[in-house]
């Protein structure tokens, strides 16, 4: 399937949804979908670095929260539309993510998996000492009840929820696109032998360089709109350790070798998750996702994608 | 305005005590990543089991926490051998250790923490013994009771454990399994095994740091993501697997972190080890003694 046409079924999935959502006329559907949505772009983004390069990265709360706080700085200064500040994220995050890249990418993997928790702590101090962004107080976000685009008025919750369904459907196409492209086998060649790589003559530094780009670029658009989400943001949410893991365990339990890994990961964990909090407790729902990482990463390296083709696999060999 | 002698003089003091109570802290992960090239991102976590262990055992029996920690070290070293023989199995062996193993003690770290909430909940807690409280006074200089035994406990530790690496065979085997682990397996040892005693070592480490950390400020199931940091800019810092090099860095930390924490407020001390971290990483890969 094209490019093109494989986006076109995606708007058309994701408008399905939507309207589905609207005539059923549940506000809780789209708070819910709007955290399912962000983390499919989280756990996409990450599997570009993660997934690909085969670059842990821990600090994916770091590169959201970056968004979410740099929506928060134009909310005090300028407020300005959610797609300018989704744009203006992206650039936040993704310079960061190059300039961490450039700092530490030359070094062995485990080093830059330490490096990103470590920029984690560092921006999460920054802030708790930035009053202009409300320190550790955290800042309000006032937003309005609805919000009409081209003559309809609709809810804003619905507003956000379909803004987080383009970044959603965005990622996943952006994620396809690399994996088939020249990208994307640059990509593998690194996870797979990164000295065999720079022998053959690939230009790792660079290919990695790109990577981290995309990868925190996107997660910083994940973030964006997340304060009007909210209503109220401080850094100890934003910074959520919650993010780290949910962004690595998803696509690692859905398979981490193709963009349907994440995907299946953010649908299945993201929608458990949703009931788990909603019928037990929050806290129990992370110790759910833990020990589901655990699980899966000693008993099916490969996650959902890799058990399902295993099972193809052996019924087409009968 | 003049310079505050006084006040810098004590800050550094502050310092070198925090310093060798990091020294402890990082001993473990010192020969975990440092040695055995196992990036153990949990360490942490199981240092703040062994808070709480400390803790509760001190609430309910009023046991001096050093002391529970000394007890409790075979449990620590046991629960090591057990998770490196699961890390062998499923990731060493297959080849995929950076992703996934990565990503298991991710897990471990992450599933830790949230068992200590669901137990004990977000509140700090903390433990009574003598020697908290009460400080040392040498002319202008303060050496608090509280940062005092803990250091000194901890340099003690830290020496046993460098003559244990230094001087015994087991010691010796673990460098060499760090070096060259075929020429291990030549002089029929076997490597795992080896690695397996030294792992359960770096975990048992943990116990000891666990007593030492709840001794010096309470704890709370997520203070142990502040030590990640520290933590591995230590090791980083001081050259991968050299205790002593660990020991200088350590304290250098110690000293920055304190003239930071008193001269500027804090809330920025947290910045400086993992900005200090970042900068190592960037700057001096191979540590401050590296070639």
């Amino acid at each position: 399937m094209s490019t093109l046409r494989f986006t076109l079924v995606c708007a058309v999935i994701g408008l399905a949804v939507y309207v589905c959502g609207h005539l059923l006329g549940i506000g809780y559907l789209f708070f819910a979908g709007y955290t399912i949505l962000q983390f499919v772009v989280l756990s996409s983004a990450w599997n570009i670095l993660g997934g690909y390069c085969g670059y842990v990265n821990f600090g994916s709360a770091a590169f959201f929260a970056l968004g979410a706080y740099s929506t928060v700085f134009f909310y005090k200064f300028h407020p300005l539309p959610i797609p300018f500040l989704i744009v203006i994220g992206a650039v936040v995050s993704g310079i960061v993510g190059l300039g961490m890249g450039y700092l530490t990418l030359r070094l062995r993997g485990a080093f830059f998996a330490i490096a990103t928790l470590a920029m984690a702590v560092v921006l999460q101090t920054l802030v708790v000492n930035w009053d202009y962004v409300g320190g550790s107080r955290g800042a309000y976000i006032v937003r309005a009840d609805t919000i009409s685009i081209g003559g309809y008025s609709i809810e804003y919750i619905e507003y956000l929820f379909l803004l987080m369904m383009i970044l959603a459907i965005a990622s996943i196409v952006i994620s396809r696109t690399i994996a088939r492209t020249q990208l994307g086998f640059g990509f593998a060649t690194i996870r797979d032998d990164e000295l065999a790589a720079e022998a053959s003559g690939v230009p790792t530094l660079r290919l990695k360089l790109i990577a981290t780009t995309i990868s925190g670029a996107l997660m910083g658009m994940a973030g964006a709109p997340f304060p009007y989400y909210i209503g109220y943001l401080q850094p100890a949410s934003a910074f959520g350790l919650e993010y780290g893991v949910n962004s690595i365990a998803m696509p690692i339990i859905g398979g981490t070798t193709n963009w349907v890994g994440p995907l299946v990961g953010a649908i299945l964990l993201g929608s458990l998750q949703q009931i788990a909090t909603v019928t037990i407790s929050s806290a129990v729902n992370l110790l759910i996702v833990g020990l589901l990482l655990v699980a899966f990463v000693v008993i099916a390296p490969n996650g959902v994608v890799g058990l399902v083709q295993d099972r193809l696999r052996a019924r087409r060999s009968k | 305005m003049d310079f505050p002698f006084d006040l810098l003089v004590n800050a550094i003091v502050a310092g070198l005590l925090l310093g060798g109570f990091y020294a402890a802290v990082t001993a473990g992960v010192s020969i975990s990543f440092g040695m055995l090239d196992i990036v153990n991102i949990a360490h942490p976590a199981f240092i703040i089991l062994g808070s709480y262990i400390a803790y509760i055992i001190n609430i309910s029996f009023g046991i001096d926490p050093i002391v529970v920690s000394i007890v409790t070290l075979p449990i620590f070293y046991v629960l090591g051998n057990i998770i490196y023989q699961v890390y062998y199995v499923s990731f060493e062996k297959r080849g995929q250790e950076s992703l996934r193993g990565l990503a298991f003690f991710f897990g471990l770290l992450f599933v830790t923490e949230v068992m200590l909430i669901l137990v004990f909940g977000v509140d700090y807690r903390y433990v009574e013994a003598s020697y908290i409280g009460p400080s040392l006074h040498l002319g202008n200089i303060d050496f608090p009771m509280r940062m005092l035994v803990p250091c000194i406990s901890a340099l003690v530790v830290f020496g046993l454990l460098h003559l244990f690496i230094t001087r015994t065979f087991t010691g010796r085997a673990i460098m060499a399994v760090s070096q060259d682990q075929l020429a291990l397996q030549l002089m029929a040892a076997d490597p795992i095994r080896i690695k397996r005693i030294a792992f359960g070592i770096s975990i048992a480490t943990a116990s000891i740091a666990g007593a030492l950390l709840v001794i010096i400020q309470p704890v709370e199931p997520s203070v142990g993501r502040e030590y990640i940091g520290r933590v591995f800019a230590i090791c980083v810092l001081g050259g991968l697997g050299s205790l002593p090099g660990t020991l200088v860095a350590a304290m250098l930390l110690g000293v920055m972190e304190s003239i930071t924490s008193i001269f500027y407020g804090p809330s920025w001390a947290p910045a400086v080890a993992f900005g200090f971290l970042l900068l190592t990483l960037a700057f001096r890969p191979a540590g401050l003694f590296g070639r």
